[in-house]
């Protein structure tokens, strides 16, 4: 028999038993539409926070007290701005070298208020990260020296304290103290449902007096080339080793904190992919099911075809592909579905995700090989029916 | 194997070959470790062009006769020679072939797929053969409009009568000139009047092209009509009336029986009509028939 013939044949069973075809395949859809949604989402998780490591700038260093690993527990900081001088002179550029001491605070204006990251920063935070002020100025050498009372607002906060009026120029209240708007930074957006322009510089001085420290959270050096950035890394953690004894530090680049979260995002795509695969597997021994009822439902049609003259193969090939066509329909509705999730999901939540081609290709794959796996049984039974019995079947 | 008279009255296509010639083949089946024998060392040769009614009880093996006559089955003794091919030693895709290109098969149920078309279900054996789309409608058709069916293509078998689906089944069997029509009580799921039709039928087609008619029947009066009679009980041949001519066999004077006219439908068939003129003389029947009819009754 001709291998259209065979299709016609297949495609005629699974219309003649539509709603049973129908739930069969629905089993398959769902498996393959989960398995492109989920693996979508760990993707566009992925990228997405690759993107805003690679966003901090280029060459960076982020110097950090402990160590920079999955799991370990957050260190109090011993570092000072004595360190981060210090750092500098290794670097040989105190420009290439910004600092961080955050924390959580209420900012007001009026009768707004919102509770933001208040970061205090050195003026070179700019050019070590890419950071842009959209209207107004950043911190200057001397906002930072006198540990001026002045502010940069993340374009969020301006928005929730000055709705209807320009920030620059007026007074806020951090926690307590007055401080003047100077600038608002260009909006960044939003990534893993964080709002990144939900922060507020002031001068790292006014900071630690406002908190009442001595400390600095971490330091990031950008790097003058790329080459040298492990080598340069080695010398800033030698020479805080030197200042703070009994104390580890860590120097890791973009590429490691790359490494780190794409492990960690590797393995929660892969969990979400053997779940959704899960699925799949159930869509496919509902195939394997319907597969050998319909074998047993048409038994006398199948004595009828070997006494014409169809040989086992013939009849193995016939249900081969219908339950192929079940999972192969199925499959391609599952796409679908799930390509569609993955934009409905990427476009109403802040959940990222990104259709990748490996995924429609392994989820539809996948689906195919479920049917010729589950069909092969149903079909080779079908194949070997003795003639003479399927001819008196019931 | 030659036998009196029998093949220099047969005018078949094929002259003297045997369609099929079975040598003391033997059926057992294997039911739960205990043999159970269906078939106990049957001979027989079929001819081409020949008109054999098979009859005998329930049980008594002319099923399992048929099965293996048509290549559904092998024996499990004996020797089996369908179209020159030996049973015996053919894959199951080899027989497949073999049923394909030499057996038609009508059976009670009709056997129709349901949910195809006439021309279709006319045209199954062809999709096996290979036979391209355009062709298997065009000899598909053909062999409708020979069975008096070129008003019905497209129906399907629930749009047919019981007589018209049986029409559509001796269609699908002929389709492929097979050498050989085997029919398992054709006429058994019919009324008298549908069912005498469809014999008619068969006989015609049988003068017509001269495919071997081999047919199972449990009633006595198509049973008579057959050129020649082999009557089964407990796997054996009891009576075969072209073997044994104290039953009543063919000879000069069987000319005129009913076999001989192949009935009003016959038309121009009946040119073959004087040369298989060896339906059994009124004489002959009853001869033979005695014994099977008895037990016919019973199933």
């Amino acid at each position: 028999m001709r291998l259209a013939e065979a299709w016609r044949v297949a495609s005629d069973a699974l219309r003649a038993n539509r709603m049973r075809s129908l739930l069969t395949m629905l089993g398959v859809i769902i498996g393959v539409a989960s398995v492109v949604l989920l693996v979508a989402i760990g993707t566009g998780t992925k990228q997405t926070v690759e993107q805003q490591v690679e966003g901090l700038g280029s060459n960076l260093l982020l110097v950090v007290p402990g160590r920079l690993d999955v799991g370990s527990a957050p260190a109090v900081s011993p570092l000072t701005l004595q360190d981060v001088d210090a750092v500098g002179r290794v670097v040989g550029d105190p420009g290439r070298v910004a600092v961080t001491v955050a924390s959580g605070a209420t900012v007001r204006a009026g009768t707004r208020q919102d509770f933001t990251t208040v970061q205090g920063v050195l003026e070179t935070t700019p050019s070590v990260f890419a950071r842009d002020v959209a209207r107004g100025r950043y911190l200057s050498r001397s906002d930072v020296d006198t540990g001026r009372r002045v502010a940069i607002l993340g374009d969020s906060v301006a928005r929730i304290l000055f709705p209807d009026r320009e920030a620059v120029g007026q007074q806020i209240n951090v926690a307590g103290v007055r401080f003047r708007v100077i600038g608002v930074f260009a909006p960044l957006g939003q990534s893993l449902g964080v709002d990144r322009d939900d922060e507020v510089h002031i001068p790292v001085t006014a900071a630690q007096r406002l908190y009442g420290t001595q400390r600095v959270d971490a330091i990031a050096v950008k790097a003058p080339d790329r080459e040298r950035i492990d080598e340069l890394g080695e010398l800033i953690v030698a020479e805080l080793n030197d200042r703070h004894p009994g104390t580890e530090f860590s120097a890791v680049t973009q590429e490691q904190i790359l490494g780190v979260l794409g492990d960690i995002l590797g393995i929660l795509t892969g969990v979400l992919a053997a779940i959704a695969g899960i699925s799949l597997l159930v869509g496919g021994v509902g195939v394997s099911n319907i597969m050998l009822v319909s074998v047993r439902e048409r038994t006398r049609e199948i004595g009828l075809r070997k006494a014409v003259g169809a040989r086992p193969r013939d009849i193995g090939v016939q249900f081969l592909l219908e339950a192929v066509l079940l999972t192969a329909i199925g499959g391609l509705a599952g796409m679908a579905l799930g390509v569609g999730g993955a934009l409905l999901v990427a476009a109403v939540s802040p959940i990222p995700a990104a259709v990748t081609w490996w995924s429609l290709a392994l989820a539809f794959g996948v689906s195919a090989a479920v049917g010729i796996v589950f069909g092969v049984v149903p079909a080779q039974r079908a194949g070997r029916l003795d003639p003479v019995v399927a001819l008196r079947a019931e | 194997m030659s036998r009196g008279p029998g093949p220099a009255v047969r005018g078949g296509p094929a002259g003297g070959v045997p369609a099929i010639e079975a040598v003391d083949v033997s059926r057992t089946y294997q039911l739960d470790g205990v043999s159970v024998p269906a078939l106990r060392g049957v001979t027989l040769t079929v001819s081409a062009g020949d008109y054999v009614a098979l009859i005998g009880p329930s049980g008594s093996g002319k099923s399992t006769l048929m099965h293996l006559l048509g290549g559904l089955d092998r024996p499990t003794a004996g020797r089996l020679v369908i179209d020159g091919r030996a049973v015996g030693g053919l894959s199951a895709p080899e027989l497949a072939r073999l049923r394909n290109q030499t057996i038609g098969f009508v059976f009670q149920a009709f056997h129709l797929l349901p949910r195809t078309s006439a021309v279709e279900n006319v045209a199954l054996p062809l999709v096996y053969r290979g036979v391209g789309a355009r062709e298997r409608r065009e000899r598909a058709v053909a062999m409708l409009e020979r069975v008096g069916l070129g008003h019905r293509l497209e129906h399907r078998p629930n749009q047919l009568s019981g007589g018209e689906q049986q029409r559509v089944a001796i269609a699908r069997a002929l389709v492929t000139d097979p050498t050989v029509l085997l029919a398992d009580e054709p006429t058994g799921n019919l009324d008298s009047t549908t069912g005498a039709a469809v014999l008619e039928l068969l006989e015609r087609l049988n003068a017509e092209s001269g495919v071997a008619l081999v047919m199972v029947t449990h009633d006595a009066e198509v049973a008579a009509r057959a050129r020649r009679r082999i009557a089964m009980r407990d796997g054996v041949i009891v009576a075969d009336s072209d073997a044994d001519p104290a039953t009543g066999g063919p000879g000069p004077g069987g000319g005129p029986g009913p076999g001989g006219g192949p009935g009003p439908g016959g038309g121009p068939g009946l040119g073959v009509g004087p040369g298989l003129g060896v339906g059994p003389g009124p004489g002959g029947g009853p001869g033979l028939g005695g014994g099977p009819v008895e037990g016919g009754g019973g199933s």
